[in-house]
């Protein structure tokens, strides 16, 4: 049974996270919320049960499949993305690659500085 | 015994979510087959080939997104359950979280910022209409909080969606390059970096590449950037005065 309940304690949670998102009308979605109550109830509890650690590391382990269906979609689009296919592509690979330089640079520098500081 | 006729049968599994549950599942092997065929290559991501694979094969044997949909949703459903789980690397490794936090914070926000910013800036610049940069606007973020986001400032949340996952590809194929460029080797801030420019792909490419350090970390960036732009994000469009 430490499947069922590895996924229960996170369905719990997620739902847990969507009452509060939708009850506070917060921009935030359910699963968020869900990753900090879990966060939470694991820091007050003390430990990962073993049948969570299971559960919740297998899906982790597949986390990539996961995002298949939703990108199937693309193929609705296509001809929005075909008439805007420049700036879009321009877009995605010139922000990304500037945001994994700025914050890698950054995190970097104040880690050294936060070590310094520290002693 | 009498035998149904093929286009019978056809239109009977066409129907089903069963079909596309487990075209869905081939196509992700296949795909990932593949990319170890041509050595792992990050520039051909197994999610990105399989979306393609699967594509190709709705269009050969016309079926329509819905359709396809009603299957491969019980797959989509677990992105949820799976965002919650992110709570357990992160718990795993509290101590180094708690020790960094302020660092951290810092370089999300910054991140963030330069995400959105530079994003809004180069679509702009080559003349993107509204409602494809109000889609572009929320990309680096994980794509059930960017759908959300899409929404709330007059973008197309499944458009959304998509350029979110490509710029989980692009991510994990520039990621490596500009780190190794910049010779950050600590794992923890080439997790961090992943996630927050990459969202779940660099999460999953930190936790098979780099190990486990890296992969909490990059739930947490991903996490983290999810919160914090859909705080910042439409208060930056407001300011840019796309509203």
């Amino acid at each position: 049974m430490p499947m069922i309940m590895g996924m229960s304690i996170l369905l719990a949670c997620q739902t847990l996270g969507e009452l509060v998102a939708r009850g506070l009308t917060l921009p935030i979605p359910g699963p968020v919320i869900g990753m900090v109550i879990l966060l939470a109830v694991l820091l007050v509890g003390g430990g990962v049960p073993q049948g969570l650690r299971l559960t919740g590391e297998g899906l982790l382990r597949y986390l990539t499949l996961l995002f298949v269906p939703a990108g199937v979609g693309l193929m609705v689009h296509g001809t929005l993305i075909g008439r805007d296919l420049l700036p879009i592509l321009v877009a995605l690979v010139g922000s990304t690659a500037i945001t994994l330089a700025v914050t890698a640079w950054v995190l970097s520098r104040l880690q050294v500085r936060f070590r310094r500081e520290r002693g | 015994m009498s035998v149904a006729p093929l286009d019978q049968l056809w239109v009977y599994l066409s129907g089903q979510p069963l079909l596309s549950l487990l075209a869905t599942l081939l196509a992700f092997l296949l795909a990932v087959r593949l990319n170890r065929l041509v050595g792992g290559t990050p520039l051909l991501h197994p999610v990105m080939l399989a979306i393609a694979l699967l594509i190709g094969w709705l269009r050969l044997v016309d079926l329509d997104y819905a359709t396809y949909f009603e299957g491969a949703q019980f797959i989509h459903f677990l992105l949820g359950p799976a965002t919650v789980a992110l709570a357990i690397p992160l718990y795993d490794h509290r101590e180094r979280v708690r020790r960094l936090l302020m660092p951290l914070l810092l370089a999300c926000v910054t991140g963030i910022v330069t995400a959105v910013t530079s994003t809004l800036g180069l679509g702009m610049l080559l003349g993107a209409r509204h409602e494809t940069l109000m889609s572009l606007a929320p990309r680096s973020v994980t794509s059930p909080i960017a759908m959300g986001i899409a929404e709330q400032i007059g973008g197309i949340p499944s458009l959304s969606a998509g350029l979110v996952l490509l710029t989980g590809a692009i991510g994990c194929a520039l990621g490596p390059f500009i780190l190794r460029l910049l010779r950050i080797n600590d794992p923890a801030i080439q997790g961090f970096t992943l996630g927050l420019a990459a969202h779940g792909f660099g999460t999953a490419h930190a936790f098979a590449r780099l190990g486990a350090v890296a992969g909490a970390f990059s739930g947490l960036a991903m996490g983290l950037t999810g919160l914090l732009t859909a705080f910042l994000l439409p208060l930056v469009t407001r300011l840019l005065g796309l509203d």
